[in-house]
């Protein structure tokens, strides 16, 4: 197994692109990605695409061949692409499979991409559904915001969580997507926005919900030991983790705790022979405020039931003990399904780098994310250090 | 409160093909009347049916299991919004049953909104799911109501 590193990164300002197509978006966070890295085309040695569900967002599937085609990869130089699908985790596992490929000795140069065209459709709601059980969860009248608000009433009930409380992850989102050139929302809130703004599926209201978006991340990954033929600033890959679970809901034994992201991230903190309080920062799955609260309990950063008081006080804000979704977020940066995984990993890099501007954690070395699929049927979780 | 949609539904609002009733009929036994099945190695139960035992798996002895309909509510949200099928039943509650054998479900519990609470007992009754595509196919299926 050789290191893996990660030599670029790009990314397309995520919202409502009615001007850009989903090739578009591919293509514009492409060549970012690949100028960063100062990769030529005929370096590259395969192509990984997570995208939820291309066909019925925009009725294109292959889109494998379509992004390798028009990042000018498919007619010339046959370059092999590979479609990626985990519904919400769909990037997040792209990259994953990239990592496999060059460690593995496969491949050398590796692009993994995440892509989503989200606006095209009328009623984005159902297609999200599919990441549930279609047959037993959506066919009941279960949609993604009232899967994830089952999880907050379960949650408020056992451990007291208080509606400002949760309400102050959003608030806290959008303070970091204001310093965030990239991110749909730039916009600062306060408790009472999100207090007063529309229920959705009690207790989740609009702002605790992640928006409807289209967008682009893409990586650029070779192995550790060629990396500084590429970029002064390789970042290296410390841990690759992912894990499964039930793809019900109902069928968890704790709906507040996700059994996967557990698993993947023990599962990421033995790789890297980290200890939790070895991260300086984290990109989580806020799909849903409760989500990331969720999320930085069963990574082990903080007693299950105590998220919610380590969030009002600030610690999980720029400046606190443990900066989380320096990006803005799924909430305020948006979330184009597919792309959400990469653009976790992009902001890593960006972060490591020292490029954060208005963002920047003050000298961070470590960071990890965690993407999830569904209600957390899947988990795909990384950890990446300066290398 | 609303028990059945008051107009026709169509699922395939986003545009995809409408699904053919062979994808309901052949679950007729557990939407019509809550048949499941049941590990004979470990007791385990499984609603909807499974046909390996994810504990015991091929150890595993899978037998049919009937089950009775009553259970309590574990957790649930009041939806105001939904996809396009389910709006016009918009407020409904949504909630996940643990049933008096073991097992969970997730379901459109029908009720007034500010009724349902965690521990709720609440028994299955067979209702209109909804009706899908152009020509209106019903679909029937279980529900849940309060037990009073």
């Amino acid at each position: 197994m050789r290191d893996v590193a990660v030599i670029g990164a790009g990314i397309t300002k995520f919202g409502e692109r009615w001007d850009t197509s989903f090739r578009d978006l591919c293509t514009e966070a492409g060549i970012a990605a690949l100028e960063d890295a100062n990769v030529a085309g005929e370096q590259i040695d395969a192509l990984f695409v997570g995208s939820m569900s291309a066909g019925r967002f925009v009725g294109q599937e292959h889109v494998g061949a379509l992004v390798a085609d028009y990042v000018g990869l498919g007619g010339d130089l046959h370059t092999p692409a590979t479609r990626v699908e985990a519904a919400c985790a769909s990037g997040g596992l792209a990259f994953r499979q990239a990592v496999a490929a060059v460690s593995s000795g496969m491949s050398d140069v590796v692009i993994a991409a995440g892509v989503e065209k989200m606006t095209d459709v009328g009623d984005s709601t159902d297609v999200l559904a599919g990441a549930a059980d279609r047959e037993w969860e959506s066919f009941a009248g279960a949609t993604f915001p009232g899967l994830y608000a089952m999880i907050a009433c379960d949650y408020m009930h056992k451990y007291g969580l208080t509606r400002e409380q949760l309400a102050q992850v959003s608030v806290k989102n959008h303070y970091h997507g204001a310093r965030n050139p990239f991110a749909q929302f730039q916009n600062e809130i306060t408790q009472s926005t999100v207090m007063n703004s529309t229920l959705v599926a009690s207790p989740l209201r609009l702002f605790d919900c992640s928006p409807v978006s289209d967008g682009a991340a893409v990586v650029v990954v070779c192995p550790l030991e060629k990396a500084r033929e590429f970029t002064d600033t390789p970042i290296r890959v410390l841990a690759s983790a992912q894990a499964g679970d039930t793809i019900a809901l109902h069928d968890r034994p704790d709906f507040s705790t996700m059994g996967a992201t557990v698993a993947a991230g023990n599962s990421a903190f033995r790789q890297a022979k980290l200890e939790r309080k070895d991260i300086d920062f984290v990109e989580v799955h806020d799909c849903f405020t409760i989500a990331e609260l969720c999320a930085i309990e069963d990574l082990g950063f903080v007693p299950k039931g105590t998220a919610g008081k380590f969030t009002e006080q600030g610690e999980t804000q720029l400046g606190g003990r443990l900066p989380v979704n320096t990006s803005g977020g799924l909430k305020a940066c948006g979330h184009p399904v597919g792309a959400t995984g990469i653009k976790q990993i992009w902001e890593v890099v960006q972060q490591l780098r020292g490029e954060g501007g208005k963002r920047q954690v003050e000298g961070a070395e470590i960071g990890m994310t965690q993407n999830v699929g569904g209600t957390g049927a899947t988990v795909v979780s990384h950890i990446f250090g300066r290398a | 409160m609303s028990e059945e949609p008051a107009q026709p539904l169509y699922r395939t609002s986003s545009g995809g093909p409408e699904m053919t009733v062979a994808r309901f009929w052949r679950e007729i036994p557990q939407r019509y009347n809550m048949v499941g099945t049941k590990c004979d190695t470990c007791g385990d139960v499984f609603f909807p049916p499974r046909a390996i035992c994810p504990h015991c798996r091929r150890d595993g002895k899978i037998v049919p299991c009937q089950f009775s309909g009553k259970g309590k509510v574990l957790t649930y949200s009041i939806l105001s919004a939904a996809s396009d099928q389910f709006s016009a039943l918009k407020p409904y509650v949504l909630a996940i049953i643990e049933l008096e054998e073991g097992t969970r479900v997730t379901s459109h519990l029908i009720c007034e909104p500010d009724e349902v609470h965690i521990g709720m007992p609440v028994k299955s009754v067979f209702r209109v799911l909804d009706r899908e595509g152009s020509d209106g196919i019903i679909h029937y299926g279980t529900k849940f109501v309060p037990d009073i």
